[in-house]
């Protein structure tokens, strides 16, 4: 069980993930927030110690840049390999619509694979 | 906070000559007060009967019927907008001016924001309060965006139907 | 259909001309979110689960084809390739980018439409009868008084700050289907009586306030039984003003206008509406008969040919395909001229979101509306399409270029006719998904003898208490609800929202997403065992009550 920022950007709504760029293995939390769109990509804090940095840092990102709004902290959890949040809603945000998978982020992460980067 | 007054084009700044009176405060012998409605019904006699000027001041939640009496001798109304979505002083600000024939002062306070100028110019208001730090700026172009309206209020404004009709 | 003149047109353009600047002033940093929400909502831009969404308001539900070819290339060009046609004669877009809003509205300009006033707490789009001006049963065509309520309410100085959302319905026709009741005003064409109420003849309105959906559901009360037209406006600012001051703003979920009245009573509110109407009925309010004029003359008729009223290419076809002749029976509807129908084109094609239509779709109805119905479409809020004048003799081509593009479902009023509203696959608001459990049942009643069997029937499905579904009006109505993260639902029976409007009762405990399908066949079997004649699922349900149902669920009664 670990946790995660996400957030909704700016320009064009899609929910993106916070990772901190400058300390990705946890630490001093001075670090520059780096929104990615892949749950897979986020950083997950392990305790709430890190996760309120996390927190602290993206909303720190969000006042400052304005890129991002809605910033919050979900639950997730391992699953064969696989993060997963373990609220249904937030499932939904993390992989896409339900009724269309050809649509989420699922299906962006494969045509990314798919063309090779 | 800036006290803006609207003008043919746009706006000037003028300063506030009211003295708001606190709700735990007396009413200063003389000088031009802002006084809430309470104290007007409390201290109706002698606040208007003063030489210098008496304005009130109007919660959301206090309609403006009670006033239409003493209307001749208030100077200033000021309606208050707690929050810019508490849309009731629109309707208080139509009624002054339209159905008691208010021609004083009628001032937005509270949470005014260039965004809704333009519906406080179109229902009455003649100056505002206001925190922007752009004021006057703000004042000069944005009510100025949509320039057709489709409702007859009292500002005079040729409403779209009166157009097609050329009445 | 109306169109814009000169005025119409420079208002939307200012107004995206405006909107423009204020997604600068955004992107910029120069508005803050909080700031900046409030303005993106009057412009029809919500945020939801996955990305932006944008609301584009149909007025009363009437489109011509170059208007549905825009949407088609809107969401080409901008989107996702697909809308979602709403329980409000709206479409949804959801995939739009913020950077790219004003492009989109600039768009939706050129072809006089617009999403102003689609969110936020002012008067909404208002809605009608999707066969106005085509249905055998009208007594006038009520998108006059439509586009007269549209025009007023645009940016209304008094009335953009409510205590929350207005909407407003119109029906021309004594068959409710406009769902007037369930709404904040709902207006019903009707003739005086030359007895108080309107002179004997004359046309006007009866004034029906304080319905709504939602938490708590109301439906509303007459106010006044007749209004003269030349009224309309004035009696709607008394309406609205009295709202206005009166509403209760403590508390989003009692200031609607239906609590208000509840609260207040209706005769005293009715009282405060009439005090108010006395100041203002001789104002300059009182429609001006040119205009009234003016406005009509877009709604006239278009010139129908003398046709006899049976086709034989259509009875010919029909005798010899089933499938043809249960389209007919479920999607055709009688028209007022001769040999005219009018046809409805389901978006409910088994196991598919309801509603959805792809831009190629969209772009081939408004071929065929060029072809078949004098260029006309009509939007419905049961989230299907219409033709509304169909020479009967050529439904027989009309159904197979539908059939070839998967819009020939013939289930409009059946069960696999569900509304739904977007649910958790795409609302924020959601405790459930609601598409799913809709595309369950239209898998498992996908039979189309079965379907025929069936009858008559409204499911209607939220995913949360908002009601945008319209579950509580709803033969079976079902509402998700949200049980410590996960998904649940409870059902009701016996709504409906026609002009026998009534409110659905809660059959009893909640059922897992899985369990659903299994409780509707469930309820639907009760029902065609205890049927008697050709009663509906309503009329069964309310000959028996509840219990019958209850103890096939349940075990119990
Ligand atoms: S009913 Fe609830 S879930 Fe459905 S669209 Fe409305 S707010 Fe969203």
């Amino acid at each position: 069980m670990g946790q995660v920022v996400i957030a909704s950007r700016l320009s064009d709504g899609l929910v993106v993930f916070l990772r901190d760029k400058a300390d990705p293995s946890g630490g001093a939390g001075n670090g520059r927030a780096d929104w990615v769109l892949q749950l897979a990509d986020a950083e997950v804090a392990d305790d709430d110690s890190r996760a309120a940095e996390l927190l602290a840092l993206g909303e720190a990102d969000g006042a400052a840049i304005q890129s991002v709004v809605d910033i919050y902290l979900i639950e997730v959890e391992e699953e064969t390999g696989q993060l997963r949040p373990t609220k249904a809603r937030e499932a939904i945000r993390c992989f896409g619509p339900t009724v269309r998978p050809d649509l989420g982020k699922l299906a962006l992460a494969e045509r990314a694979l798919a063309a090779g980067n | 906070m800036a006290l803006l007054e609207k003008r043919d084009s746009g706006a000037v700044l003028i300063v506030d000559r009211y003295s708001k009176v606190e709700e735990d405060a007396a009413t200063p012998e003389s000088g031009d007060v802002l006084v809430s409605l309470e104290r007007l019904e409390a201290e109706r006699e002698s606040l208007l009967a003063r030489a210098d000027s008496v304005g009130v001041w109007l919660r959301s939640d206090q309609s403006p019927s009670g006033l239409a009496d003493d209307l001749g001798k208030i100077e200033l109304v000021a309606l208050d907008f707690p929050v810019f979505s508490d849309g009731r002083a629109y309707s208080s600000a139509r009624l002054l001016r339209e159905r008691y024939g208010y021609r004083g002062e009628l001032r937005a306070v509270g949470d005014v924001l260039a965004e809704q100028l333009g519906f406080m110019l179109r229902s009455g208001f003649d100056t505002f309060e206001m925190a922007s730090p752009n004021a006057l700026e703000e004042f000069a172009t944005i009510p100025k965006e949509v320039r057709v309206v489709y409702q007859p209020t009292g500002d005079g404004l040729a409403t779209a139907t009166e157009l097609r009709l050329g009445t | 259909m109306y169109h814009y003149d000169e005025y119409d047109h420079a208002l939307v353009k200012d107004r995206v001309a405006q909107f423009r600047r204020q997604v600068e002033r955004r992107l910029s940093g120069d508005l803050t979110e909080e700031q900046f929400r409030p303005l993106r909502l009057m412009n029809g831009l919500y945020l939801q689960l996955h990305a932006y969404m944008l609301r584009v308001a149909i007025p009363y539900g009437t489109l011509d084809s170059r208007q549905l070819r825009k949407l088609a290339y809107i969401a080409r060009r901008y989107d996702k390739g697909y809308g979602h046609f709403t329980t409000r004669q709206n479409l949804q877009y959801n995939w739009p980018k913020l950077e790219e809003t004003p492009d989109i509205l600039a768009e939706l300009a050129e072809v006089e439409m617009h999403a102003i006033q689609t969110s936020g707490n002012c008067i909404r789009n208002t809605t009608s009868d999707q066969y106005a001006g085509a249905a055998a049963d009208e007594i006038e065509d009520p998108r006059i008084w439509c586009e007269i309520v549209r025009q007023w309410s645009t940016l209304h100085p008094e009335f953009s700050f409510l205590p929350r959302k207005f909407k407003v319905a119109i029906t021309g026709s004594e068959n409710d289907r406009a769902a007037v009741r369930v709404h904040d005003i709902g207006l019903i064409m009707k003739h005086g009586d030359g007895e108080g109420a309107g002179e004997a003849g004359e046309v006007g309105f009866e004034v029906i306030v304080g319905g709504g959906l939602g938490r708590t559901p109301f439906l509303g009360k007459t106010i006044r039984p007749f209004l003269a037209k030349e009224d309309l406006l004035s009696y709607l600012e008394a309406i609205l003003r009295t709202y206005n001051m009166l509403g209760r703003r403590d508390n989003k979920y009692k200031a609607r206008i239906k609590v208000t009245l509840h609260e207040t009573g209706a005769e005293e509110f009715a009282r405060l509406v009439e005090e108010e109407w006395a100041e203002i009925k001789e104002s300059s309010l009182k429609l001006p008969k040119p205009e009234m004029d003016r406005i009509a003359a877009h709604f006239v008729p278009p010139e129908f040919r003398a046709l006899e009223s049976r086709a034989t290419a259509e009875e010919e076809r029909a005798a010899g395909d089933p499938a043809f002749a249960s389209w007919v029976r479920n999607n055709i509807v009688e028209h007022k001229a001769s040999g005219y129908a009018i046809a409805n084109i389901s978006l409910k094609p088994v196991g598919l979101p309801p509603g959805d239509a792809t831009s190629e779709q969209m772009d081939l109805v408004a071929d065929l509306a060029d072809e078949y119905s004098f260029g006309e479409i009509r939007v419905t809020h049961t989230q299907n399409l219409v033709l509304p004048h169909v020479e009967r003799s050529r439904l027989p081509e009309l159904y197979d270029r539908l059939l070839a593009a998967g819009l020939a479902t013939a289930n409009v009023g059946l069960l696999s006719d569900i509304i739904c509203c977007p649910g958790l696959d795409y609302c924020t608001l959601a405790s459930a998904r609601s598409i799913p459990i809709s595309t369950q049942i239209s898998e498992r009643f996908a039979d189309q003898g079965r379907l025929d069997l069936v009858g008559q029937m409204q499911i209607k499905i939220s995913g949360c208490i908002n009601a945008c579904g319209h579950h509580h009006v709803g033969h079976i109505g079902i509402l998700g609800v949200d049980r410590k993260g996960e998904e649940h639902y409870q059902i009701q029976l016996g709504g409906s929202a026609s002009e026998d409007a009534s409110l659905g009762k809660i059959l009893g405990r909640g059922f897992s997403a899985d369990q659903v399908v299994d409780v509707v066949e469930q309820l639907v079997d009760v029902y065609v065992e205890l049927r008697e004649g050709d009663e509906r699922f309503i009329d069964t349900y309310r000959r028996v009550g509840q219990a019958p149902f209850k103890e096939k669920v349940y075990g119990t009664a």
